[in-house]
């Protein structure tokens, strides 16, 4: 029992561990020539990480039937939304400089720029949905909504597919995961239907 | 007579840059001084003073290579150094040798900016041999060695843009490609030329790589108009040194009013050829990448802005976002070549 107490905080120092490791990495001016084309790349691949693993969550827990994976469900996706929050802010203030104009016209512009921010408005709203008082005023639609986190992950997915220029290799990775999860998904709901 | 052995700190590092940059004036002054109380005739031994002293740039002690042959270093011996004026040099700061030779793209060593210099150690610059062929008089298979053997070497200090929207400011040392293409005599069909990098899987870890969608070899190309602008330079060295195989040793092309990826590295093929040849960016994507790739901050890459440009290197808290030039800021030596052409068209 005291050793379940101690999980939680071991999976929240856990995944700080790579923000703590940026931090540090900023304050040794140890991001090569181009920190906000490093910060940029960094805070986005966390965030797909993030997002795959709270995915990874439901499906680890029917095919081990450890009740303690969906325990952290919720932490793990909120911290998707804390790296994706990162990855906006960086673009915002150290890429366009606030300048809102410039913003507004990269997201209506840009397709990659469009497919992130929706990916991230949708994070949002998940992660501002998410403590118990709202899962239980939301009822039925709360399930509704957050299944919205697939939409999430197929545009997070796109988003990194439309910038890159030739390295194929870390979009195929995390696509093919993504599209393990989701397959795993319909399989056991038809499945479930059968039975 | 006490004879000293020259210091092997660079003077670069130690004195003052803005100092270091007036040099020239610095010298001048002196001689000047040294007019009214010496012999004129002493001047020329204070200019000669010390080999590569009058070189812009030189990369820091610890840093320089060895040449990849003996006859490497009879080459370099003599630079030129660069002008105080434009277009071939310019006043900008120069981004560090360290950050030069460690951020690249170069696909055949690997995806990863850092790649090129981490896993180039086998890479073999020496013996190399490049084919000429196509609308020549003279084609043929030559020795790097003879290749150089009739050209001067001299510095100079470029703008680099490239297409992802970063910018260095770089001390090359290279020789003009017109005075090369002379040597060969093209025919009157010679139209455009075409570039080849070597391919070398033994050595070039990126071209085994199964995620690369490029079919190698990297294939560029100019228009022999823009091939034989006096700004296209046929470059060896930088900072004063030999090119590290990350940018692109031993022999590479320098097209300082164009993107960076028509600056092909790694030479091994100059075809000259009556039509536009394919290159390797058209042929990945050509809705985004063109024959001419000119610098164009009004023609945006269909997925990111060309209009601003990150000066590198940076630091988070003090970054240097400049707005990029018409043609990189050399529009004056070469827009006339493009007279009558839609840009937004032939990108």
């Amino acid at each position: 029992m005291q050793m379940r107490k101690l999980i939680k905080p071991l999976v929240f120092v856990l995944a700080l561990l790579p923000f703590a490791v940026l931090v540090l990495r900023i304050i040794q001016n140890n991001l090569g020539p181009d920190p906000v084309q490093e910060l940029s790349l960094e805070t986005g691949e966390w965030t797909l990480r993030f997002l795959i693993l709270a995915l990874a969550m439901t499906p680890l827990r029917r095919i081990t039937n450890q009740i303690e994976f969906t325990r952290h469900r919720r932490m793990i996706g909120l911290f998707a939304l804390f790296y994706a929050s990162t990855h906006l802010l960086v673009w915002l203030m150290f890429d366009l400089e606030f300048r809102w104009f410039a913003i507004a016209e990269e997201i209506l512009e840009r397709p990659y720029i469009t497919v992130g921010f929706t990916a991230y408005l949708i994070l949002l709203a998940l992660g501002i949905t998410s403590p118990k008082f709202m899962v239980r005023k939301l009822g039925k639609n709360w399930k509704r909504l957050h299944k919205l986190v697939y939409v999430a992950a197929i545009l997070g997915v796109l988003h990194l597919l439309w910038i890159l220029r030739l390295d194929i290799g870390p979009a195929v990775f995390y696509s093919s995961l993504v599209a393990l999860l989701l397959g795993y998904r319909v399989w056991f709901r038809l499945r479930a239907r059968r039975s | 007579m006490l004879i000293k052995k020259p210091s092997d700190i660079n003077p670069s590092e130690i004195t003052p840059e803005s100092v270091y940059r007036n040099r020239r004036q610095f010298i001048e002054d002196s001689g000047k001084l040294l007019l009214g109380a010496a012999a004129a005739s002493t001047l020329p031994s204070i200019a000669n003073a010390q080999t590569g002293a009058g070189l812009m740039a030189r990369a820091p002690a610890s840093m320089r290579r060895s040449p990849p042959a003996a006859w490497w270093a009879d080459k370099f011996a003599n630079i030129k150094p660069a002008p105080d004026s434009a277009p071939f040099y310019t006043g900008e700061s120069l981004t560090p040798y360290e950050d030069v030779v460690s951020y690249n793209n170069f696909y055949e060593f690997g995806m990863n900016k850092g790649d090129p210099s981490s896993n180039s150690g086998d890479y073999k610059a020496d013996p190399w041999s490049v084919e000429i062929s196509g609308e020549v008089a003279k084609p043929g298979v030559y020795n790097l060695e003879d290749i150089l053997k009739p050209h001067d070497l001299e510095e100079r200090i470029y703008r680099l843009r490239c297409v992802e929207a970063w910018s260095m400011v770089i001390p090359w040392v290279g020789f003009p490609l017109a005075d090369l293409i002379k040597r060969f005599e093209p025919t009157s069909k010679a139209k455009y030329i075409e570039f080849e990098t070597l391919v070398d899987p033994e050595t070039m870890p990126g071209v085994r790589s199964r995620f690369a969608i490029v079919d190698w070899p990297y294939r560029e190309g100019l228009r022999m108009d823009e091939a034989m602008n006096p700004l296209t330079l046929m470059a060896v060295g930088v900072y004063g040194d030999y090119l590290p195989p990350q940018n692109g040793a031993p022999l590479r092309l320098i097209v300082p009013w164009k993107y960076g990826f028509k600056s092909i590295k790694a030479i091994v093929k100059i075809n000259f050829r009556e039509t536009m040849p394919d290159t390797t960016w058209v042929d990945l994507q050509a809705q985004e990448y063109g024959f001419f790739a000119n610098v164009n901050p009004a023609v945006h890459h269909p997925r990111w802005r060309q209009d601003t440009e990150r000066r590198l290197p940076q630091t988070l808290f003090s970054r240097s976002r400049i707005a990029t030039q018409p043609f990189n800021g050399y529009g004056e030596q070469v827009a006339s070549m493009y007279e009558g052409m839609d840009l937004s068209r032939y990108y």
